[in-house]
């Protein structure tokens, strides 16, 4: 069953800016699926449509099965959303945002006590529960939206960057409990600029730029068609010359590093063959970005960071 | 699924949306409670204590107990008025609508919860002014039927009123605007201090466009059995008005004014 069903997906804000052109997209039960894309590619306003936060200019979107714009009660009962801001009273305390919450999606008091202590509990967040939420860290805001999204237990649980913002053991424990969801059953939709994240993660990525789906596939099928990878070395002596090496690209950052960008049909053997005839000496080698990183520039335009959707 | 969508899902959402709220009145009672009791209290002293001995009666009723039944539709009015509009645009501006927006809760539900938490504060403060006031003028009840509905009813209308502020405000002072310059000379004008038929000629006409002025007769008929319009064009027009509010409010939260984009 389709968890997510996107058919021709258009908005046109007031302003005149078109921020999603037609857009189609599937996400199969049980998946992890990645959606990515640069600042003002239209990623917040497709999932503001999907969480009936932003109306369609035209189209429609379906969860699991029930179409977002005809019946939005029964599509809403399904999902779970992390928003990109923090949007939870800052003067009520992390239980009471956590209780109420599943109280809108009908789950009685006692029940809706018992999830926001097992989810602020999963979250390390119950030493904190009934403090002022204001006071919370910035990661642990970010855990309590998360808390917040699945107390109704929904079936799709949209992130939107859960973890801008924190800190690299946070967002490793967040990674943690989010996949042993999916791994539950509950289908999860990310939207992240650490590329890792989506890398390590998902299964299923769609990449979104100037309101168009650019690439929609498997990571696998997606990091197959990486035919270039970029290598750091860090040479033993400085020198100030480069060997030509053909269909090998080399750049000299610095007297003691270079950057060297080879098509996957080459052998790294030709390129240190050709660095040791020409008595250049490299002590170590790092991929000088993440794999997906690579492709996503690659596949996103040039002027990427140029906003061209006023973000609601 | 389907529990998430039946008539029981959506009446434990809106007892939520009351629990908020009520918890919200109670956590800022110094904002809340107090001030208006205060201030009635002040008005039952000076207007009512000093001035109102020399004023001495208004339609055959001493000043003190006339000016007891407008008092607390003051009350009544600015407080449901003023809660939604604080508590409904507090969490526009905090984005914590959202909590609500997302949810499967349709727009009457939410509507209800938001205008049902007005109306408790509207009572609470209403009988805690009524409580002083009785400590002044002492208790009188003509016809308490006639005394709750009028108060519940105003509660209502006035709240429904601050929900539409609350839609279209985008900044605090939007919800400032409505209450100085509107709500607040139709209150003072509409015969709390007063009976209508006091003021010269054409402006008793023009006190008949204001509503305020026939909730504040028939509250009074119900308190003290005395009223300058008829019951039943007060129920009317009461009714009337809140009726258009209400198809007012819900129109706006089903195409989403103010809220979605």
């Amino acid at each position: 069953m389709l968890a997510l069903e996107v058919n021709n997906l258009q908005k046109t804000y007031g302003n005149g800016v078109t921020a999603l052109k037609g857009i189609n997209l599937e996400v199969q039960e049980g998946d992890f699926f990645a959606l990515l894309g640069p600042n003002g590619a239209g990623k917040s306003t497709l999932i503001g449509i999907i969480s009936s936060l932003v109306n369609a200019s035209n189209g429609e979107t379906k969860v699991f099965g029930t179409s977002v714009q005809k019946n939005r009660s029964k599509a809403m009962a399904e999902i779970g959303l992390v928003p990109q801001e923090v949007n939870f009273n800052q003067f009520e305390k992390p239980f009471d945002i956590v209780v109420n919450q599943a109280g809108y999606y009908g789950v009685p008091r006692r029940i809706a006590r018992e999830r926001a202590e097992h989810y602020l509990k999963k979250l390390e967040l119950w030493d904190k529960a009934f403090s002022m939420s204001r006071t919370l860290s910035g990661g642990m805001k970010r855990r309590l939206l998360i808390a917040r999204a699945m107390v109704h237990e929904p079936r799709l649980l949209i992130l939107d960057e859960p973890t801008a913002g924190v800190d690299i053991e946070i967002r490793r424990s967040m990674w943690h409990f989010i996949e042993e969801i999916n791994r539950a059953g509950t289908t999860v939709i990310l939207t992240t600029h650490y590329l890792e994240e989506a890398e390590n993660l998902c299964r299923n990525i769609a990449i979104i730029d100037h309101g168009e789906i650019v690439e929609n596939t498997t990571i696998k099928d997606l990091l197959s068609k990486l035919d270039l990878e970029t290598f750091v070395l860090d040479l033993r002596s400085p020198i100030e010359a480069l060997p030509a090496i053909e269909g090998i690209e080399l750049v000299l950052k610095d007297a003691h590093t270079v950057e060297a960008s080879i098509p996957k049909s080459k052998s790294l053997n030709r390129l240190f063959r050709a660095l040791e005839e020409a008595g250049v000496e490299v002590v170590s080698m790092r991929n000088k970005v993440n794999r997906l990183e690579e492709l996503f520039v690659r596949l996103v335009h040039a002027d990427a960071e140029e906003v061209k959707e006023d973000e609601r | 699924m389907s529990e998430k969508v039946s008539a029981r899902s959506f009446w434990i959402g809106y007892q939520t949306i009351l629990i908020k709220e009520v918890t919200r009145i109670i956590r800022i009672w110094a904002q809340t409670v107090i001030p208006p009791v205060i201030t009635m209290t002040l008005y039952f002293v000076i207007f009512g204590a000093i001035i109102g001995r020399r004023v001495g009666e208004m339609e055959g009723m001493p000043y003190m107990e006339f000016i007891v039944p407008g008092l607390i539709m003051l009350t009544v009015i600015t407080n449901s008025y003023g809660n939604v509009t604080s508590s409904f645009f507090g969490a526009k501006f905090g984005k914590h609508i959202e909590e609500l927006l997302i949810s499967p809760l349709p727009p009457w539900i939410i509507l209800l919860g938001y205008i049902s938490g007005a109306v408790i504060r509207a009572l609470v403060v209403g009988l805690l002014v009524w409580l002083v006031a009785s400590f002044f003028a002492g208790f009188q009840m003509h016809n308490i039927w006639v005394t709750a509905s009028i108060l519940i009813l105003t509660s209502v209308t006035f709240a429904l009123g601050g929900f539409i502020n609350g839609v279209y405000a985008q900044k605090f002072d939007d919800i400032s605007i409505i209450p100085t310059f509107v709500l607040q000379p139709m209150t003072y004008l509409g015969g709390v201090f007063f009976s209508v038929t006091l003021l010269p000629g054409i402006w008793q006409q023009v006190s008949l466009v204001n509503p305020i002025v026939y909730m504040v007769s028939a509250f009074r008929y119900g308190i003290l059995g005395i009223s300058d319009m008829p019951l039943w064009v007060a129920y009317a027009i009461i009714i009337g008005f809140g009726t258009v509010l209400f198809a007012v409010c819900l129109t706006l939260l089903n195409r989403g004014v103010g809220l979605r984009t």
